[in-house]
């Protein structure tokens, strides 16, 4: 599966930085296409979004009509008046994620080392692993909605159980939102961490068994590191993500008004109550953010190659 | 022996492990696909028994609704994934073949899109629709779509591109292949798995797109989209229909395109 690629394709990694020696027009010929509609519907659109983000309202009061300023205290009101969903949002993602890598990886070890020997096996169990992506991830997530709702089966079993009061609920709480998050981005975090493990060279856990070493300090000294390009690929396809969804916040699916995320907000100011800046400057704010995030955590792992 | 897959306690406890996350994965699908064999009465919420209706009835219910943002779907899936393959392969040999300059900002520029949060480049794309004065409808749904493909087409493609020998294409050249001859004739056919899994997986990425595409549809309607609507009155059968239907032809190619691939491979074996 392509994702694999993300995680750093076995002859990609040496060939990348091989430098092809050729300098040819044609070079500029196969890149301008596709460059140039990058420019035009990707860099111009965020140059875009950040002119929006400093526009002030229409001074004849006109709702829905911006006028270009350079107004800086939309940021300060975004922020002072929506830090909780900032924090929030950040709060579930990284929840989210570490669910996802602690049910991810050790699903893709699994699939990974302990199922090589029986490549059918292997195979089927991949197939399961990416056959959320064929089914809608809103039906699925409503599917979810319905497993986890009042009158549903989990909520059912656990209340008879007496492990949770009768009037208690799951959906409309930050508990069914993490969960939908980490749900949905298991896939995204086993597919690179697998592409990984596929690769690594059981000679060295053995290596590692001949020095006396515990099988715990084996996994955590030679394992874990191996396997670190696909952590870092998947636990970044599920944080970048989940930091801005709003599918499984809103109230329609697992959550409630408590549980709005920035994704929430940017949809609502945006596309109901048509207050652009607001959207925009929210949508900056979770750009620089993530960004920062991200180029902290690839320095932190001291994996580079990411494209 | 080798000892690093030997079955002991630790092995099974950790088989178990493995086999209830794919149950885990599984579960919502496994009720989806039940839900679509539900004789429900508006809301599909509650088990009310057995029936093949629905199957029947996905382009008649509410008009056709479910029907034409299906077909919305596909005609923006097919379109978003045709442009996007050819400008993303196109980038992904430059890349792998040619020295240039501004290579890193190149690289910047295919890597960003996938780092970027979805809501922020719908609510770019918006902006700039709104500021340019378009009207958005499914040619915005195709453009949006489009844009965020190519990074995936590129990573995909190139991945490909580094393991073909150049020596290769030099040997058409030699025997007096013209440029275009060799890239129809030689490149391309070897190129062409990694081309068809970069198509497949932007034509996955855009049918399945939901938030770059709510920021961009105005009024028109995705299959995505739909189903976010219908949730607040509820979602028709219909809907878990087509999602069912999609879904095992999807299983049905994956499943059918890895036994072709191993019967390949043993004929392969048997030649050498």
């Amino acid at each position: 599966m392509a994702f694999g690629a993300f995680g750093g394709t076995p002859g990609a990694a040496v060939d990348v930085d091989a430098a092809p020696a050729r300098r040819s027009p044609v070079a500029l010929l196969l890149l301008l296409p596709g460059l140039a509609y990058l420019a035009l519907f990707f860099v111009v659109p965020f140059v875009s979004l950040v002119l929006t983000s400093f526009q002030a309202p229409d001074p004849i009061g006109e709702i829905g009509r911006y006028v270009t300023a350079f107004r800086w205290e939309n940021y300060t009101e975004v922020l002072t008046k929506y830090w909780p969903h900032i924090v929030r949002s950040f709060g579930y993602a990284l929840a989210a994620t570490v669910i996802a890598l602690l049910i991810g990886y050790p699903l893709a070890y699994f699939i990974g080392v302990k199922l090589r020997r029986f490549p059918l096996l292997q195979a089927l169990a991949l197939v399961l692993v990416i056959a959320p992506f064929f089914i809608s991830f809103l039906l699925r997530t409503f599917a979810w909605k319905q497993i986890l709702s009042d009158d549903g089966p989990v909520l059912s079993v656990l209340q008879a159980l007496t492990l949770l009061p009768p009037d208690a609920r799951i959906t409309g709480t930050p508990v069914a939102v993490v969960f939908g998050l980490a749900y949905n981005f298991i896939p995204f975090m086993t597919l690179p961490i697998y592409a990984s493990l596929e690769r690594l060279d059981l000679r060295y856990v053995e290596a590692g068994a001949d020095l006396y070493a515990r099988p715990a300090t084996t996994f955590f000294r030679v394992t874990l590191p191996l396997s670190m390009p696909g952590v870092v690929s998947g636990t970044l396809l599920t944080f970048i993500p989940a930091a801005g969804d709003y599918i499984n916040a809103s109230s329609e699916f697992l959550g409630s008004a408590e549980t709005a995320m920035i994704g929430n907000v940017i949809e609502a100011n945006f596309l109901r109550v048509e207050n652009y800046p607001v959207a925009a400057s929210l949508s900056i704010v979770l750009m620089a953010a993530i960004l920062l995030l991200v180029a902290v955590y690839i320095r932190r792992s001291g994996t580079k190659d990411l494209v | 022996m080798n000892r690093g897959v030997r079955f002991g306690v630790g092995s099974w406890g950790l088989a178990i492990y493995a086999i209830l996350g794919l149950v885990l994965l599984l579960t919502p699908i496994v009720y989806t696909i039940a839900f679509s064999f539900n004789d429900s009465v508006k809301s599909n919420i509650v088990w009310r028994g057995f029936t093949w209706q629905n199957w029947a009835t996905i382009c008649t219910v509410e008009n056709g609704a479910v029907c034409n943002a299906f077909g919305t779907s596909i005609l923006v899936g097919v379109v978003a994934t045709l442009a996007a393959t050819a400008l993303g392969t196109a980038i992904a040999i430059a890349l792998v073949r040619y020295r240039f300059r501004f290579r890193s900002a190149t690289t910047l520029l295919i890597f960003l899109p996938m780092a970027t949060p979805e809501v922020v480049l719908g609510a770019g794309l918006a902006a700039q629709f709104l500021a340019a004065g378009v009207p958005k409808g499914v040619g915005t749904i195709i453009l949006a779509h489009t844009m965020f493909c190519i990074s995936f087409v590129v990573v995909t493609v190139r991945a490909r591109v580094s393991t073909l020998d150049p020596a290769i294409e030099e040997a058409g050249r030699d025997l007096y292949a013209s440029p275009w001859q060799v890239w129809w004739r030689v490149t391309f056919p070897l190129l062409l798995p990694g081309i068809v899994a970069a198509a497949l997986l932007s034509f996955a990425l855009s049918f399945d797109d939901f938030i770059i595409t709510n920021f961009n549809a105005g009024a028109a309607s995705t299959f995505p989209k739909y189903i976010y609507t219908a949730a607040a009155r509820g979602i028709p059968a219909q809907a878990n229909v087509i999602a069912t239907a999609v879904f095992l032809l999807a299983i049905a190619l994956v499943v059918g395109s890895q036994l072709l691939s191993a019967a390949r491979r043993k004929r392969l074996a048997r030649m050498t």
